[in-house]
C-alpha cells in the first residue's frame, strides 16, 4: 500500500514527453534531485524531505536560429564511476553539465545535414554505462560519448547504427560488472530493442523486432529487458538471444515511462491512462524463466502521467509527473 | 518538434469556430419573410459561412500550410484566425473575438488530450472536416475545395508511423500546456473541472489495437505460452469494437471532433476563473512585440494566400456578438487586464519596409471598430430581442 505524500511544487507544468522525470539519489543523506522539462526550460530541484526545503535552478536549451525557442526533449542524470553529470538533450543537441546543473562542461550541436524537410531534428535517450554516456538521436543513431574522471575533455567515442527510426529511450544494467555480456539496450519510434555490449567498441547482442507500435520506454536489470509500448503493454524478454518472456497487457494508453528499483528488482510503469503499476521481477529457479507478479496499482485522477521514477533504491516510494501539471507527486509505501 | 503539425492545428481550430459561428448566426436568426433590414436571416448565415470556408480551403493557401514547417506562436496564430473572421460580411468586437479564439481552443486542446491513439487526431481533423462538408452544401465549387484537402491530408497522413503520430501529438499538447479556461458546456458535460482541468475517463473502448488491461501471459524459451494470470488493474475498460475510417467517406466512430453546440446549449466561456490563466497568458505575452521576423514572413505568405472579399459599397457589415447580451460584451472587454490586450502586431519595430506595407495593409483590413461604422448593426437588437423571451 502506498500514499500520497507532499508534492513538490514546480514553477513550470511538466511537458507531454515520455521519461519526463529524473531523479538522482545520493548516497550520502537524504537529498534528493528532480528534474523535470517545462518546454524551452528544464527545472531542476534539490528537496531534503524531512523539513521539505528546496533548492531550484532552471536550465534553458542552447538557442537556435528557429522561429520558437528550441524545445527540450530530455533531461537526465548520469551516474559514472567518479563523477555525476546531467545531460539535457533538445532539437539543436546535447548539453552535459555539473551534476547540480552549474556549469556546462560540453555541447554538442546535432548534424543536421541529411535530414529531410518533413523530418524532426532532436536528441532522446540518455543513459550512462561505465564511462560512457549514450545520447539516441532523430534518425536512429546513438552517440556514445567517452567521459574522463573529471574536466570538460569529452569525446565522441563512436556512433552506434542499428536503428532506421527516431531513438525513444536507452538503458543500461543498473550494476556494472566486467562480465556483463549485455549491458545496454536501446529502443527507437518503431519498437525496434537492440541489445548490446559495451566497451571501447559496442557490440550488437542481439534485436528484438517491434510490432508497430512505438516502444517510448526500457529498462534493463540482470539480463531482462522490460520494454513499454505505445499499446499499453509492458514485455519482459530474456537480454542475451531476445527471447519474449513476458506479455502484460497492463495499461489503456501509451507507456511513457518504466522505472526500475535494482535492489528488488521491482519495476514501475506509468502511462497516459493515468494509472501506476508497480511489479515483481524474478527468475523461476528451476528454468530460469523470467516471472512477473502484480503488486500495486494507483490512478492519478485526471493526470496524464509523462514521467515516473522510484526515489530509492528498494523501491519503497515513486514519484510521478503529469501534462500540465506543475508539481511533483510523491508516493510511499506503509 | 514535428513540421507536420500545423494543417491538423489549423484546420482543426477552424473547423470549431465554424461550428461556434454556426451555432450563434443560427440563435441570432430570424425566419427571412419576417427579418427587417438589418437581422441575420438563414441566407445571411449561408453567406457567412460559405464566405469562410472558401477562404479556409483556398488552394494557394493550403499549399502555404502543408509546406512543412514547425508551429508558430499562439499570437500569430490569432492573427490568421482574427483575419478568416473576417473574411465575410460579419463583424467581431475583440472580446468576442477573444471569446471565440478561447473556445476554439480548448475545445481542440480537449479533442487531442482524449484521442484514444495518437493517430486518432486525424479520425477528429475528418469529423470536422465532414461537418464542414455538412455546412456548405449547396455550394459545389467550395465542396470541391475542401475534398481536395481531404485528398491532401490523406496523401500527407495515412502513410505516418504511430511514432510520428505520438510526435505530433506531443507538439500540439506542447501548443496548449498551460490553457486552463474553463467553457460552460463542458464544465455541464463534466468533462471538465471546475479548476479547468479536463476529465480523463479510466472507462469505455481502450483504443483499436490496445488489449483490455489485466493480463500476464508468461511464455517459456520455446515461446509457448505457460501461464496466464489477471491482475487488477483499477480501471473499468471494454474492447474496441472497430476502427474508425480514413477514407474520404466512412464512420469515422470517434465522436471527438463532431459538433456539441446546438441551439440548446449555448456557447458560454467562465472567465471568473481568469486569474489563474491570466498569469500564464501574461507570461507568454511578456516576450517582447514585435513577433520575430520569421513569424511575420510566415503570416504574409500565410495571409497573402487568403482571397478575402472585402465588403465594399452600401452594403453593410453584421456585428455577431458571441456573448448572449451586448452589455455583457462590453462588460467582458472593460474587465480584460491590459496585458492579455491582444493586439497582436506592432509592426513599427519591423526593418522590412516592403513587408510592413505588406502587412500594414493586411491588417488595417482586420482593424474592427468598436462602433460599427454603418449605422445598423445586427447586434444591437438583440438586446430588444431578449427582452421579450
Amino acid at each position: 500500500m502506498f500514499r500520497r505524500e507532499h508534492s513538490i511544487p514546480l514553477r513550470g507544468s511538466a511537458a507531454a514527453l515520455c521519461n519526463n522525470l529524473s531523479v538522482l539519489q545520493l548516497p550520502t543523506g537524504n537529498l534528493r534531485h528532480f528534474g523535470v522539462v517545462h518546454g524551452p526550460s528544464a527545472q531542476l530541484l534539490s528537496a531534503a524531505p524531512e523539513d521539505g526545503s528546496l533548492v531550484q535552478r532552471q536550465l534553458q536549451a542552447k538557442e537556435g536560429a528557429g522561429v520558437s525557442p528550441t524545445l527540450i526533449t530530455q533531461v537526465h542524470w548520469c551516474v559514472l564511476p567518479f563523477r555525476v553529470l546531467l545531460v539535457l538533450t533538445s532539437h539543436r543537441g546535447i548539453q552535459m553539465f555539473e551534476s547540480d546543473g552549474s556549469i556546462m562542461v560540453y555541447w554538442h550541436a546535432l548534424d543536421t545535414g541529411d535530414a529531410p524537410p518533413v523530418q524532426a531534428v532532436f536528441a532522446r535517450g540518455i543513459a550512462a554505462s561505465g564511462h560512457f554516456i549514450c545520447v539516441g538521436t532523430w534518425s536512429g543513431r546513438v552517440l556514445v560519448f567517452d567521459i574522463p574522471a573529471k574536466g570538460p575533455n569529452i569525446m565522441l567515442s563512436e556512433e552506434l547504427a542499428g536503428h532506421q527510426t527516431s531513438i525513444t529511450d536507452i538503458a543500461t544494467e543498473p550494476v556494472q560488472g566486467g562480465d556483463c555480456m549485455a549491458d545496454v539496450v536501446t529502443a527507437d519510434d518503431s519498437g525496434l530493442l537492440c541489445v548490446w555490449r559495451s566497451g571501447p567498441e559496442f557490440t550488437l547482442v542481439t534485436r528484438i523486432p517491434g510490432f508497430g507500435v512505438p516502444c517510448p520506454s526500457v529498462k534493463l536489470w540482470q539480463g531482462i529487458v522490460a520494454a513499454g509500448y505505445g499499446n499499453g503493454q509492458v514485455r519482459l524478454y530474456e537480454a542475451m538471444k531476445g527471447t519474449l518472456h513476458v506479455q502484460i497487457s497492463a495499461h489503456a494508453r501509451t507507456i511513457c515511462a518504466l522505472d526500475l528499483a535494482p535492489e528488488v528488482g521491482k519495476l514501475l510503469s506509468a502511462a497516459e491512462d493515468t494509472f501506476v503499476h508497480i511489479w515483481k521481477l524474478s527468475r523461476s529457479p528451476e528454468s530460469g524463466s523470467i516471472e512477473v507478479e502484480h503488486c500495486h496499482g494507483e490512478c492519478v485522477s485526471n493526470t496524464q502521467l509523462c514521467g515516473a521514477r522510484f526515489c530509492d533504491p528498494s523501491g519503497s516510494s515513486f514519484a510521478v509527473t503529469g501534462y500540465d501539471l506543475a508539481e511533483i507527486l510523491r508516493f510511499s509505501s506503509v | 518538434m514535428s513540421v507536420r503539425t500545423l494543417p491538423l492545428l489549423f484546420l482543426n481550430l477552424g473547423g470549431e469556430m465554424l461550428y461556434i459561428l454556426d451555432q450563434r448566426l443560427r440563435a441570432q436568426n430570424i425566419p427571412g419573410d419576417k427579418a427587417r433590414k438589418d437581422e441575420w436571416t438563414e441566407v445571411d448565415r449561408k453567406r457567412v459561412l460559405n464566405d469562410i470556408v472558401s477562404t479556409m480551403f483556398n488552394r494557394k493557401f493550403m499549399e502555404e500550410l502543408f509546406k512543412p514547417q514547425e508551429l508558430y506562436s499562439k499570437k500569430a496564430l490569432r492573427t490568421v484566425y482574427d483575419r478568416l473572421a473576417h473574411a465575410s460580411i460579419m463583424r467581431l468586437n475583440q472580446a468576442s473575438m477573444d471569446k471565440l479564439y478561447d473556445l476554439m481552443t480548448m475545445a481542440f486542446k480537449y479533442q487531442v488530450l482524449l484521442c484514444p491513439r495518437p493517430k486518432d487526431v486525424l479520425l477528429v481533423t475528418f469529423n470536422h472536416l465532414d461537418a464542414i462538408k455538412g455546412l456548405i452544401q449547396d455550394s459545389p465549387t467550395i465542396l470541391h475545395q475542401v475534398d481536395e484537402t481531404f485528398r491532401q491530408l490523406m496523401e500527407v497522413y495515412c502513410g505516418l508511423s504511430a511514432g510520428e503520430f505520438q510526435l505530433i501529438r506531443q507538439t500540439l499538447l506542447i501548443f496548449f500546456q498551460d490553457l486552463h479556461i474553463r467553457v460552460s458546456i463542458f464544465l455541464k458535460d463534466k468533462v471538465q473541472n471546475s479548476n479547468g482541468r479536463f476529465v480523463l475517463p479510466v472507462s469505455g473502448p481502450v483504443p483499436w489495437g490496445t488489449e483490455v488491461p489485466g493480463l500476464i501471459r508468461m511464455f517459456n524459451h520455446k515461446g509457448e505460452e505457460v501461464k496466464k494470470i489477471k491482475f487488477k488493474h483499477g480501471g473499468n475498460y471494454v474492447t474496441a469494437t472497430k476502427e474508425g475510417s480514413f477514407e474520404l467517406y466512412g464512420d469515422r466512430v470517434l465522436k471527438l471532433g463532431t459538433n456539441m453546440y446546438s441551439l440548446n446549449r449555448p456557447v458560454d466561456t467562465q472567465t471568473s476563473g481568469a486569474s489563474k490563466n491570466s498569469t500564464s497568458r501574461a507570461q507568454e505575452n511578456i516576450a517582447p512585440n514585435p513577433l520575430a521576423k520569421e513569424e511575420l514572413n510566415f503570416l504574409a505568405r500565410l495571409m497573402g494566400g487568403m482571397e478575402i472579399k472585402n465588403p465594399s459599397g452600401p452594403e453593410p457589415g453584421f456585428r455577431l456578438n458571441l456573448f448572449t447580451t451586448d452589455d455583457e460584451e462590453e462588460q467582458a472587454a472593460l474587465t480584460k487586464p491590459e496585458e492579455l490586450d491582444n493586439k497582436v502586431i506592432n509592426i513599427q519595430a519591423m526593418q522590412d519596409q516592403q513587408r510592413s506595407e505588406e502587412l500594414a495593409r493586411i491588417l488595417g483590413e482586420l482593424e474592427v471598430t468598436d462602433q460599427p461604422r454603418w449605422s445598423t448593426s445586427k447586434g444591437d437588437d438583440l438586446l430588444a430581442m431578449m427582452d421579450e423571451l
